[in-house]
């Protein structure tokens, strides 16, 4: 920025703040969000592997969500097995 | 296998319908038979930007509804001979859109078409649900402007969570940023966020730039994508994003001030 846009640039800092009130209502937002724990992409992971080790599977047929109830959460693995070969 | 990518933001104006058009024109220019859908039912407009609003004769609820086949209510580019367009329909019916009509058509076009581009209208109610609800990978396209950076995050917090990929708890939906309108000769000046700002608040990969252009409401004037005009800078620029989308790597063009003296910009173009 030369010395003369900076003499004549009466908003200049306004990009600054924009950036600052963003970072505060974003990392409130995201606190107040409930999403999945951290551990659970890596726990999948882990659990298909185990899986693996035993059944031929395709990584689309399992699912793994967990649902909030009111006080308690339920963690719902679903896999769905292939056709067993004749 | 054929791909669902939606273009989304949250925050209405900030050139949903306008990247959708180009981004999907531009698959096609590179040789792949894309298909460009239009989600915002009521207030229909990709028709317009795409330059094709006199060839529609049925829409995406039509379709969806068995009134027309999808065959019949495809409108084939003038351009782009392997370019598709599904206009959204006009009803005031906010449930036309569903889970299952929409499966269908996007199930019967991925036999056809290899990129399938949905393009979301605004907000977060049940048209930009269904957009992206499907999608395998989604342009998040942003303004420099806190208001659509806020609702970009928003949006990635619904992808992460509402999306069919985020449903069935299989690899989530591929996030792409795009910003659009973007100034660099105010961002350098701090009076405008700057790339490296919203990259780091929304923390996903940037896939392009497209600068505040002129070039933009002539394309939509009269009905022809801007990627057409090859000399602009927006063209270029989402040219560039069409080939890193397709996995290509590129320098970021139009992200710093046009250096250059008096004589180059008095006589030195645009």
């Amino acid at each position: 920025m030369s010395i003369l846009d900076y003499l004549f640039s009466g908003n200049r800092k306004s990009a600054k703040i924009a950036r600052e009130r963003l970072q505060i209502i974003l990392a409130h937002e995201h606190s107040g969000r409930s999403r999945t724990p951290d551990y659970l992409p890596a726990m999948k992971q882990e659990i298909m592997a185990v899986i693996a080790k035993y059944i031929e599977i395709d990584q689309d047929q399992i699912r793994v969500n967990l649902d909030r109830q009111e006080n308690y959460e339920v963690l719902e693995l679903n896999i769905i097995l292939p056709e067993p070969k004749s | 296998m054929a791909k669902v990518i939606v273009v989304t933001s949250g925050k209405g104006g900030v050139g949903k319908t306008t990247t959708s058009a180009n981004f999907a024109t531009g698959l096609a220019l590179n040789g792949h038979r894309t298909a460009v859908l239009d989600f915002d039912v009521g207030l229909r407009n990709l028709d317009l930007i795409m330059g094709c609003e006199r060839r529609v004769v049925y829409d995406f609820v039509n379709v969806i509804n068995r009134e027309a086949t999808l065959k019949q209510a495809l409108i084939k580019d003038k351009q782009c001979p392997n370019l598709f367009v599904l206009p959204a329909s006009q009803t005031r019916d906010k449930d036309a859109l569903h889970v299952e009509g929409v499966e269908a058509v996007i199930e019967e076009l991925k036999k056809d078409f290899e990129y399938i581009v949905c393009d979301s209208p605004a907000g977060i109610e049940k048209g930009a649900m269904m957009a992206l609800y499907f999608a395998d990978e989604a342009l998040i396209v942003t303004n420099p402007e806190i208001s659509s950076v806020r609702d970009s995050d928003r949006i990635l917090g619904i992808l992460a969570a509402k999306s069919r990929r985020a449903e069935m708890g299989i690899e989530p939906v591929k996030e792409h940023l795009l910003i659009t309108r973007y100034s660099p000769k105010r961002a350098e000046s701090g009076e405008m966020l700057t790339v490296q700002d919203i990259k780091e608040i929304l923390n996903i990969p940037l896939i392009g730039v497209i600068p505040e252009s002129e070039a933009i409401l002539q394309a939509s004037n009269s009905g022809i994508p801007a990627i057409h005009k090859g000399e602009s800078d927006v063209a270029q620029a989402y040219s560039d994003i069409v080939r890193r989308f397709l996995g290509e790597e590129l320098p970021l063009r139009f992200v710093h001030r046009q250096k250059g003296g008096l004589f180059k910009r008095l006589f030195g173009g645009a």
